[in-house]
């Protein structure tokens, strides 16, 4: 299985560098692996992340429309957080699996 | 230095005729699921595909029980063509599609557009159609950017990485 190191944790990825093991996850982390994106954290994108990561570790599918209820941002500022392929990225950032969902 | 040529889909410009549920919601999960993967996305609605964005019909979509080989009664077996005369049969199959639909978190229509137009998704009315039907831009939901002449479209549509899908 592939491993990164990020801020000086080894942590197991897949291919696709995603999380297999979303407990590994820091913030720390996190700011590595938007750095990699080309995006520079923010409290906003925190509080979404944790929406992601509570609804993933909670059994929930992820899916864009979800987002909005969130109660933390609309789907708008969503993918002004996070260009191009919101839902992907943050997973990414947020230590979970891609999300199998196509909606 | 690679030399290898990219031959990533960077835009799609989906085309939808058709008004019934099916029709619609084939044309709406493909848009999104472009613009969330960050493609860039048009999408053309003409003739009766115009019902889908005209906001007193948009949400109220039916599914054809008549003439639809394909569709089943719960349990598998065939719906006969005769039992779609029934009154309120396609309500009630119409209906029936929407929740299942909602149950994995399929939005309505309106909604749908909603999402879709978030990410910076675009949706064109077709002028032709909306001549023939006679609508007015006043008569379309606040989703739409524009009604475009087909030779508009092809404008749109230019581009690398470009594809133009027929729903």
């Amino acid at each position: 299985m592939p491993q990164k190191t990020y801020a000086g944790i080894t942590v197991d990825v897949n291919e696709e560098g995603y999380f297999t093991n979303p407990s590994q996850w820091t913030k720390e982390i996190a700011i590595e692996i938007a750095k990699e994106e080309g995006l520079v954290l923010t409290g906003q994108h925190f509080a979404i992340m944790e929406f992601l990561r509570n609804r993933f570790l909670g059994g929930e599918a992820l899916s864009i429309r979800s987002i909005n209820h969130s109660g933390v941002l609309d789907v708008k500022t969503f993918y002004q957080l996070f260009p191009g392929a919101p839902l992907k990225k943050a997973t990414k950032i947020a230590g979970i699996p891609k999300p199998s969902s196509c909606i | 230095m690679s030399t290898e040529q990219d031959f990533r889909i960077r835009k799609v410009n989906i085309i939808c005729a058709k008004g019934a549920i099916e029709d619609v919601y084939a044309t709406l999960v493909m848009g999104n699921g472009a613009v969330m993967e960050g493609i860039e996305t048009n999408i053309f609605f003409t003739f009766f595909g115009l019902d889908a964005i005209v906001k007193k019909r948009m949400d109220k979509l039916h599914t054809g029980v008549i003439g639809n080989p394909a569709l089943r009664l719960p349990g598998g077996a065939r719906m006969p063509s005769l039992l779609g005369v029934i009154p309120g049969m396609e309500s009630f199959t119409s209906w029936m599609m929407m929740r299942e639909m909602e149950k994995l978190d399929i939005p309505p229509v309106s909604e749908f557009m909603d999402l879709i137009t978030a990410g910076g998704g675009k949706i064109y009315a077709c002028k032709l159609a909306m001549d023939m039907f006679k609508f007015k831009k006043e008569d379309l939901s606040e989703h739409v950017s524009g009604i475009l002449t087909i030779g508009e479209f092809y404008a749109h549509a230019g581009g690398e990485g470009s594809q133009i899908i027929f729903t």
